[in-house]
């Protein structure tokens, strides 16, 4: 009979409309407001019983940085949130949540083997393939770090197929800083440069540096001329930092952004995320610049 | 002096100055070196000095009572620091830091004033300089006001 369940299996996982149930394995505070939680597939479940095998039906499902997940609390609702983890290790979908409003909040509450709802992974990825040979400028605002994680992840872990990397952070205190511990295991490297500013500190708590994170691009070290920026933050953190950017004499089409656009359907059918010519669940989240500059900025769209 | 010269013609802020007036404010200026914890100044000092760090890192503070200094912009490598020796009253608003090892060019003000008043032509084009400081301190300050990070949109 295990044999009758299995094709109905693969059927319910490649609907990209029906949930995939996840187990939390782990959730970790990163401040008062924003957690990480490690997600498990419920392969067992389905009678997959091997861990780690990616592809249909295996729960494990690879995904390019910058992607994201519809996450679904049964009788709550259903959010997109970008996946926070390493792509070279997809077995745990990890994400990182801030608690916004009733669905992110009841997400925050999750706790160790509760079951969340997964569909994904959706959308346009980071083009680390596209920079190679580049330098390469991260600029992140608050919890815009948790989409370019993976990305970080897939620069260290291919280090030598780039050029120079620097890593821009801006927080409004230090302890709204998401991922410390790797923060300050990523600035102790030799191989990337990490700046991280808070827009106001005590010195007894704080190190760094102080301003907001657009005066941080005058500091990097990259060539402009091949260069690749990846910029992600509220829109008006975006905005000041593209013009910056671009007194750096970047171009438009160097600069990639990710716009978190509400959406529905995260596939495409119900326009709900229309962004212009866009639907920013398939064509983005992530942009390259020049193709929403006339877009970006706009009041309402 | 010819040492001062072609770091100052070098600086940014200095960037297309004529090199007849870069002499002229190389003779206001002196190579400083402040240790970490240094106090470079304090709130209430008469403003008659501002600088070009070279290298370092310097935190502007304001003390509050009861909850201590707190940091309100850090400036190093390149930073022009200070601007309130160009406006009355003349008086620094915040203290200054260093952090860690500061090396910078000490500009006397009393000096500078007195050359751009011999040559405004000077005046004029250190104003433009420092207003272009100030308007992007001022930008940066407006950006923290709205709390950029808080929200999402
Ligand atoms: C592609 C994409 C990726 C995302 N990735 C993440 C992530 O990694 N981590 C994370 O914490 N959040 C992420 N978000 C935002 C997240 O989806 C929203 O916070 C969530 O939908 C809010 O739902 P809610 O029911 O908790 O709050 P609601 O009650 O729906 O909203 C609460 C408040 O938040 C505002 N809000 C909701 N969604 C957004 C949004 N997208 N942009 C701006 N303001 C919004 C609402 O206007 C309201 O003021 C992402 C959004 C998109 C589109
Ligand atoms: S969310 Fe439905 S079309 Fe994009």
């Amino acid at each position: 009979m295990a044999v009758a369940v299995k094709p109905q299996t693969i059927e319910i996982s490649a609907d990209p409309m029906v949930p995939v149930p996840y187990r939390v394995l782990r959730v970790r505070r990163e401040t008062p407001d924003t957690f990480t939680l490690e997600l498990e597939a419920l392969t067992s479940a389905f009678g997959h019983p091997s861990p780690v095998q990616t592809g249909e039906g295996s729960g494990v499902r690879a995904f390019a940085p910058g992607q994201f997940n519809m996450l679904y609390l049964f009788g709550v609702g259903e959010v997109p949130i970008s996946i926070s983890g390493d792509p070279a290790q997809p077995e745990v979908l990890v994400h990182t949540v801030r608690a916004v409003g009733a669905v992110t909040r009841a997400i925050c509450a999750l706790k160790r083997d509760e079951i969340v709802g997964v569909r994904g992974p959706f959308g346009s990825a980071w083009p680390v393939a596209e920079a190679v040979g580049n330098d390469i400028v991260i600029v992140a605002g608050g919890v815009g770090l948790a989409p370019l994680r993976p990305a970080i992840y897939h620069l260290l872990n291919h280090r030598h197929e780039y050029g120079r990397v620097a890593l821009l952070y801006g927080a409004r205190t230090p302890k709204d800083m998401l991922y410390k511990r790797e923060l300050s295991e990523w600035r102790g490297r030799f191989d990337i440069q990490v700046e991280v500013t808070v827009d106001a500190a005590r010195p007894d708590e704080w190190r760094g540096n102080v301003g907001v994170v657009t005066t941080l691009i005058s500091r990097a070290n990259f060539d402009p001329f091949h260069t690749t920026a990846l910029v992600c933050g509220p829109e008006v953190m975006m905005r000041f930092t593209i013009l910056e950017l671009q007194k750096r004499e970047l171009r438009d089409d160097q600069i990639y952004i990710s716009m978190e656009r509400n959406m529905k359907c995260a596939i495409g059918f119900c326009g709900h995320c229309q962004y212009g010519p866009n639907f920013v669940c398939k064509d983005g989240p992530v942009f390259r610049f020049d193709k929403v500059r006339e877009l970006f900025g706009k009041r309402e769209i | 002096m010819e040492m001062l010269d072609r770091l100052l013609a070098e600086h940014p802020f200095f960037k297309d100055l004529d090199p007849r007036y870069i002499k002229l404010i190389a003779e206001c200026a002196r190579n400083v070196t402040f240790k970490a914890g240094d106090f470079i100044f304090r709130e209430g000092d008469p403003s008659n000095k501002f600088w070009l760090i070279r290298s370092g890192k310097v935190s502007l503070e304001v003390f509050a009572p009861g909850r201590g200094p707190i940091m309100i912009e850090t400036l190093g490598d390149g930073d022009v620091m200070g601007w309130s020796w160009a406006v009355p009253p003349y008086r620094k608003q915040y203290d200054a830091r260093a952090l860690e090892l500061t090396r910078a060019l000490e500009f006397d003000a009393l000096c500078i004033r007195g050359k751009c008043d011999e040559e405004p032509k000077l005046g004029y084009e250190l104003f433009k300089r420092f207003a272009q400081i100030i308007g992007q301190r001022l930008q940066a300050t407006r950006l923290r006001l709205i709390d950029i990070y808080g929200g999402r949109s």
